[in-house]
């Protein structure tokens, strides 16, 4: 069994027009950038997009809706995207925006075996229309699907060559959900490490998840907001 | 934090004091993007809350120092930050089920509309681009207890309080207590409560300026500046 390839075109060498693709990332933080960059090399069609965010105009996912690939996208927030509102308005893009709660759990739910679920959240609100409520212990509850993949492309700090994979920080966010929620999930890492070498006790993905794995060649990593204080005297 | 109006800076000093002095030791305080982020500068003596934040984190500190800002810690507003000591890193799914759950003690965020039943808008305004939820819903209907910051009313002067809310929902009567620069506002099954107002100012000067009757509470109080 091998799961390292040599790069993220070979990673993607059979995403098929018209997938479904799940994307890590809170915004920029934490997305698989060279996964991405390789996806808009290949030119794939008519994709169907599960990312909380589509990353700022010309960055991370901004390139692949740039580049014309994206036809739905499902996500929470998408504010930081003018040529996303664009396309919105006419009408060459379909966008879902759900609560980012039920997005995550859907995601989780999908690939825990889980078709749908009760939440609280939404309850009341256009989120909820044309869906089945129903009452537990007095409070109303809306019922949400799990999320699935053809894909997902996700990106942690360390990986092993078995597929076992480590996040760093707050990039970790969506990314560990959508390792188990796709029929092939493709890591990235930042070091790509022997099998013995991470911790057990600290592995936040296990290998059983990761189909693909490959140390990322270039790593931006670039800041949304750089917020800073000056040292103290 | 700047801005451009020096009366807008104070309005704000007075919502955000206000609501801080809520803040209880042990506290687990989801603060929301804009004003509610400020609340973190106010936090009283000898009160110890831990911020979460919906992207997956226990325990943020300040800004960075210049230089030590990292790409791979940010708040739900994607701004660099740092981390305190004692500080946890987890997965969205589960900072939801922390929210969800019922496990944050106090959420705070700003809203566009909020009514006499404590319905919240805060997310979309028909007909203009939809920048998305994120996570407000998740946060109105999971935490214990919501605050809305907020301007008493829009620049243009027309109230936020109202009897129905007519923007697009974001929580069915969810909101615990309303802080402005007018007035401390208590949501309850009668109707709203009036119990602090601003210096200098009159129950009917409030009432003048929001739409959502106010029920004058016995033992109002002058807010503190």
């Amino acid at each position: 069994m091998n799961k390292v390839v040599a790069n993220a075109d070979e990673a993607v060498h059979d995403v098929f027009d018209g997938s479904t693709i799940m994307i890590g990332g809170f915004g920029l933080c934490g997305m698989p950038e060279n996964l991405i960059r390789a996806l808009v090399r290949k030119g794939t069609k008519n994709l169907r997009t599960i990312s909380n965010n589509v990353g700022v105009d010309g960055v991370g996912n901004g390139l692949l809706l740039a580049a014309g690939q994206i036809v739905h996208h499902i996500g929470t927030y998408v504010g930081e995207n003018r040529l996303l509102e664009e396309m919105v308005l006419k009408g060459t893009i379909k966008l879902d925006l759900i609560p980012q709660g039920t997005f995550s759990e859907r995601i989780r739910a999908g690939g825990a075996g889980i078709p749908a679920f009760y939440t609280p959240t939404g309850v009341g609100t256009i989120v909820a229309e044309g869906k089945e409520t129903r009452e537990f212990d007095g409070r109303l509850y809306v019922m949400e699907r799990g999320l699935t993949a053809d894909f997902a492309f996700v990106k942690a700090w360390k990986g092993d060559r078995a597929g076992n994979l480590v996040y760093r920080k707050t990039a970790r966010n969506f990314n560990p959900m959508m390792a188990t929620a796709a029929k092939i999930t493709i890591a990235e890492v930042e070091h790509l490490v022997e099998v013995g070498e991470l911790e057990a006790d600290a592995i936040h993905t296990p290998s059983i998840y990761v189909k693909r794995i490959f140390q990322g060649e270039l790593y931006e990593r670039r800041i949304e907001r750089r917020t800073v204080r000056k040292a103290a005297r | 934090m700047m801005n451009k109006l020096g009366k807008d800076v104070d309005k704000r000093e007075r919502i955000v004091k206000r609501i801080a002095r809520e803040l209880r030791d042990g506290f687990y305080v989801n603060l929301g993007i804009g004003m509610p982020t400020l609340i973190a500068n106010h936090v009283p003596a000898g009160v110890e809350v831990t911020l979460q934040s919906e992207n997956g984190m226990l325990g943020i500190g300040p800004y960075p120092i210049e230089g030590t800002e990292d790409p791979d810690l940010i708040n739900a507003g994607k701004e660099t930050v740092s981390e305190m000591p004692g500080t946890s890193y987890f997965s969205s799914a589960d900072s939801f089920a922390m929210i969800r759950g019922g496990h944050i003690d106090l959420s705070v965020l700003g809203a566009m509309e909020v009514d006499e039943t404590g319905s919240i808008a805060n997310w979309m305004i028909p007909g203009k681009m939809v920048k998305g939820m994120g996570g407000a819903m998740d946060l109105v209907a999971g935490a214990r207890r919501v605050v809305v910051a907020m301007e008493h009313t829009t620049r243009e002067g027309a109230p936020k309080i109202l009897k129905q809310c007519t923007l697009p929902l974001t929580g069915v009567c969810v909101v615990d207590t309303i802080a402005t620069e007018m007035a401390y506002i208590r949501v309850t099954k009668d109707g709203l409560v009036l119990e602090e107002i601003a210096p200098g100012l009159t129950p009917d000067d409030v009432q003048k300026a929001t739409e959502a009757r106010l029920i004058v509470s016995p033992g109002l109080k002058v807010m503190e500046n």
